[in-house]
């Protein structure tokens, strides 16, 4: 953390976007995390992706568990609504965030504590629900928040700052999410915003449930010889395989690759998500072919980032359970509250 | 820790060579060469742009911290007189603060100079010792200007015994002549000359040198000409023989003020020229009976010559500035002089230059005198044109612009004698290096052989988040300074117009400054590329990146760089990935977050400080034996 503040300064040629807002602009409060953090660079990454989309911080609900990673929203969007939930359970703060006011665009952070000890069975029911939120998962491997024990990430045989291997298996949240049934699972790297920035811009404007594993060293208690979430480990062990970025709708697609090697997926809203194969035998559309990939990465102790499978065509939580298109807020007191006639006559229709 | 480098100066202006430019394969750019000192003095641009190279941003720490006397010495060791250039400094610091491209108005520098010399306490005891022993050099110098005076507040601690010839009955040159005391009071420019006349400099008075060869005929080891450029250029017209009683060159009329020899001046006035001199000229009408004064520009406003503040503070006082008008003839009437006809010009103006002109008409304007301020010149009718000293074909002393040395060794020329009318900075500066030069002249060594300047870092860490500078963004504007109000301003001639800052406003000004001098120095061996400085940095300077040619880094940095004149600063390989780090110095706000996030201590935030060698620097032999 720092003394002062990000000071807010303003210059000739400041870049702005197309709601003439700067970078700044969606900024959030001073960050109180170590110096050289992982999360600090994916709030980073949140900002700026919420400024390329042009989104506007009042469109936005953050939520968040418990946790170094779940103090992030407070450093970003300082102009959003947000949610500070009990530990784990973000996701149902969300589902009820989004069910009451699903004009928001909801963006969960949570991190490999968070969401793969204490609130595993909440994270799997979101996933399989495929609850329209952003989930970011700040995965470090330890529980930073109490002086670095090992959490359900931490990868067999990885080694504490003190020297002790971990003996205990790893959760692949990235594996998990798509056997859940996913729609959108992809993995990236704090230290890579090339690559994180797109992806989570892919993310917010994917329709369903978006689980984003972002790999974020913990430079306090897990940037040691011997770690596998270090920056030294990932960088030298990352295997890049699919990029995605967001085209918005109505945007003369211009092909700048080089390669050419590209797809596109179509959305609903008629926007679309270009994808740039870098590992160009990769399919992110064949379940089982992701999950054998992981796996076969997994066994070379490779780090797989990018996205790794996506479905957009999954039915959401909106649509299965039918939530009301406008906002409960913006509905009358007598709609939502019709008396106590109307609930007779309704339970006269059950009796 | 404090790195010591000793580099020379060679490169000159950095401006791209900075960049790193292509390396021998043409394909990446260089890492910075930081032991080059004019890398991170280029970046204290108010330093670069000062021709003497004060250390803005330390004094303005000082007298942050109320330690007025400390930054008045700061001051004085490059720039010699605070107190007169606090008032009526030319200010090229100014224009190039980086302040100025955050909020648009740069650091008020030269008010808070004058701040230093306003509160500043007895300084004389912090004056260099003068030995009573001397080396036995004698060196003559003409003009009592500020030039002369600098060699002189160089040279008397050395032992050197230095006779300043000064043709007026006081000394201080255009300070005193051309500058009306409203803007700089003599008590201000007495105290300041004092400060070396009282080292023991024989002053002669009323003693204009009427023959350089006469002079070097004294057997003085060297000369030194500071004389100036006081010659008021003539506006050869109808009617200027015939309006001669109304008619007065700028310079030498506000001489004749300042002198009392002249007292008064008619009720209307024109002012031909709107430079610096014209803006005094018009001003003095005014509280010499004046009252209907306008200044006749021959083009519009983007081309004047004279200083934004000093037509702001011109037209404050009514005078109204007329452009378009070219002097075309004055209009005498039995014998005596009433006006002038101008021709109103009209032009065609692309791109800030005129590219075509007209004539569009004519105009008279009534006037009782009129004051010529179109510009000055050097004039040297003293100097034999067969003793070795060569002239130019605009009739200027052929003399070298690093070592003021003229093309008869032992001569030197300085200030607005040496390469015409420039400012007091600048002649400050000139009799500096002069200084150096004659000191080599002196003592048998080539005047070329000068030390080059040096670099010092030392970090400012304190603690985990404490640096030893206020690296707090203060959005504040630029203070305001107060006047004397015009019901009262024209009562004496004297009455200094500014008055100065008050505590509130040096407290706001000095929170200002950047702290440009603190800079951001990276060690690329302890980068982990975790990101941290990149996020933190509120003005998108820094970019790690793949290493490239230089214009495809450049398309790939945080924000497009928008300041091509300003260097960037260039890594070495990082351990993890190869990449470099680059910084775009431009808009750097020095808040030192990116040293305070950084978990490896990578960046760091040092106070540079550069080593400018004056003459006492140059190691001669000593003094004992050069007398025996």
């Amino acid at each position: 953390m720092s003394y002062i503040a990000k000071p807010k300064v303003s210059w000739a040629g400041q870049e702005r976007n197309s709601l003439g807002l700067t970078l700044a602009d969606y900024e959030g409060g001073l960050s109180t995390l170590c110096a050289g953090c992982g999360h600090d660079s994916i709030t980073a990454a949140l900002v700026r992706g919420f400024w390329e989309l042009g989104l506007e911080p009042e469109q936005v609900i953050k939520l968040s568990g418990i946790g170094c990673s779940s103090k992030t929203p407070a450093y970003f969007l300082s102009g959003a609504h947000g949610f500070n939930s009990v530990h784990g359970r973000m996701p149902s703060v969300a589902t009820g965030a989004q069910a009451a006011r699903r004009d928001l665009i909801a963006v969960g952070i949570s991190g490999d504590g968070d969401s793969l000890s204490i609130g595993f069975g909440q994270f799997a029911h979101a996933v399989r629900r495929n609850l329209n939120v952003l989930y970011i998962i700040e995965n470090n491997g330890v529980y930073g928040l109490t002086k670095g024990q090992f959490s359900a990430s931490a990868d067999p045989g990885s080694k504490a700052k003190k020297g002790a291997a971990n003996r205990n298996q790893a959760i692949d949240p990235v594996a998990t999410a798509i056997t859940l049934g996913g729609s959108f699972a992809a993995r990236s790297f704090s230290g890579d915003k090339k690559q994180l920035v797109p992806l989570i811009k892919a993310g917010l404007m994917h329709p369903g449930c978006a689980v984003i594993d972002v790999v974020s060293p913990c430079v306090t208690f897990n940037d040691h010889e011997g770690s596998t979430k270090s920056y030294a480990w990932t960088r030298q062990h990352l295997h890049a395989t699919v990029e995605a970025d967001y085209v918005p709708p109505s945007t003369e697609i211009q092909v700048d690759y080089d390669d050419g090697a590209h797809t596109d997926v179509n959305l609903h809203d008629g926007s679309v998500l270009r994808l740039k194969k870098t590992d160009p035998d990769y399919d992110p559309s064949n379940r089982a072919g992701a999950l054998d990939f992981l796996e076969a990465h997994r066994a070379r102790a490779e780090v797989v980032t990018g996205l790794l499978y996506i479905d957009p065509d999954l039915p959401t939580f909106h649509d299965i359970a039918g939530t009301s298109k406008q906002p409960l807020t913006q509905h009358e007191f007598e709609d939502l509250s019709p008396g106590a006639d109307a609930l007779a006559e309704l339970q006269k229709g059950l009796r | 820790m404090t790195q010591r480098f000793h580099h020379a100066n060679a490169c000159g202006m950095l401006g791209k060579t900075a960049l790193g430019g292509p390396t021998a394969e043409g394909a990446t750019m260089k890492p910075t060469d930081t032991r080059n000192p004019d890398y991170f003095h280029k970046v204290v641009d108010c330093q670069w742009a000062c021709p003497a190279h004060t250390d803005v941003p330390e004094y303005i720490r000082l007298i942050a911290q109320g330690r007025f006397t400390d930054a008045y010495m700061v001051n004085r060791e490059s720039n010699v007189f605070p107190g007169i250039l606090g008032r009526v400094c030319d200010r090229p610091c100014e224009p190039a603060c980086r302040r100025g491209r955050i909020d648009d108005k740069p650091v008020a520098i030269c008010r808070l100079k004058r701040v230093a010399a306003d509160h500043k306490e007895d300084i004389r005891a912090r004056l260099p010792d003068v030995p009573k022993r001397k080396n036995g050099r004698k060196i003559a110098l003409i003009g009592a200007g500020c030039a002369s005076l600098t060699v002189c507040n160089d040279l008397v601690p050395l032992g050197y015994e230095c006779t300043v010839f000064e043709k007026l009955d006081k000394p201080g040159g255009l300070m005193r002549s051309n500058i009306p005391a409203f803007r700089l009071p003599a008590r201000v420019l007495d105290e300041e000359m004092d400060y070396i006349l009282d080292m023991g400099v024989d002053l002669r008075l009323n003693s204009p040198v009427e023959s350089m060869q006469s002079l070097l005929d004294e057997g003085f080891d060297a000369v030194f000409v500071g004389s100036g450029a006081p010659k008021g250029k003539e506006l050869d017209i109808p009617g200027r023989q015939e309006a001669d009683a109304n008619i007065h060159i700028g310079i030498e009329w506000l001489e004749a003020v300042a002198f009392g020899h002249t007292e008064a001046i008619g009720r209307k006035v024109l002012i031909i020229g709107v430079g610096n001199t014209a803006m005094d000229c018009c001003r003095t009408s005014l509280r010499l009976g004046a009252d209907d004064v306008r200044v006749m520009a021959r083009k519009p406003r983007d081309f004047f010559k004279a200083s934004d503040w000093e037509l702001e503070d011109a037209e404050e006082e009514q005078v109204e500035i007329v452009i378009n008008r070219s002097p075309k003839k004055f209009v005498v009437e039995e014998g005596k002089l009433t006006g002038m006809v101008f021709e109103v010009m009209e032009y065609a103006i692309e791109n800030g230059r005129i590219t075509d002109t007209r004539v569009t008409g004519e105009e008279f304007l009534a006037a009782d005198d009129v004051i010529l301020a179109i510009g000055q010149e050097t004039a040297f009718p003293w100097i034999e044109r067969d003793i070795g000293i060569e002239f130019n074909q605009w009739d200027e002393p052929v003399c070298d612009r690093t070592t003021h040395q003229s093309t008869r060794p032992g001569v030197f020329f300085g200030g607005d004698a040496a390469f015409g009318p420039e400012n007091i900075i600048w002649a400050v500066e000139h009799g500096h290096q002069a200084a150096i030069s004659i000191h080599n002249y002196c003592n048998g060594k080539q005047v070329e052989d000068r030390l080059p300047q040096t670099m010092n870092l030392g970090s400012r860490k304190m603690g985990i988040h404490e640096w030893s500078y206020s690296n707090y963004f203060e959005p504040i504007a630029r203070r305001k300074m107060e006047h004397v109000p015009l019901t009262e301003r024209f009562r004496e001639l004297d009455t200094e117009v500014e008055l100065g800052f008050t505590a509130e406003q040096t407290a706001c000004e000095v929170e200002r400054c950047l702290n440009c001098d603190i800079q951001t120095v990276f060690t690329d061996s302890l980068c982990i590329e975790c990101d941290a400085c990149i996020d933190i940095c509120p003005t998108q300077c820094l970019t790690i990146t793949e290493n490239g040619r230089e214009e495809d880094v450049g398309a790939r940095l945080t924000a497009a760089p928008k300041n091509p004149d300003q260097p960037m600063y260039i890594s070495d390989q990082l351990e993890q990935t190869g990449r470099i780090m680059v910084k775009d110095e431009n808009v750097c706000v020095h808040c030192g977050l990116c040293a305070e996030r950084c978990p490896t201590a990578a960046w760091d935030m040092q106070k540079s400080i550069l080593g400018i060698p004056y003459a006492k620097d140059h190691d001669v032999m000593p003094i004992a034996k050069v007398g025996s």
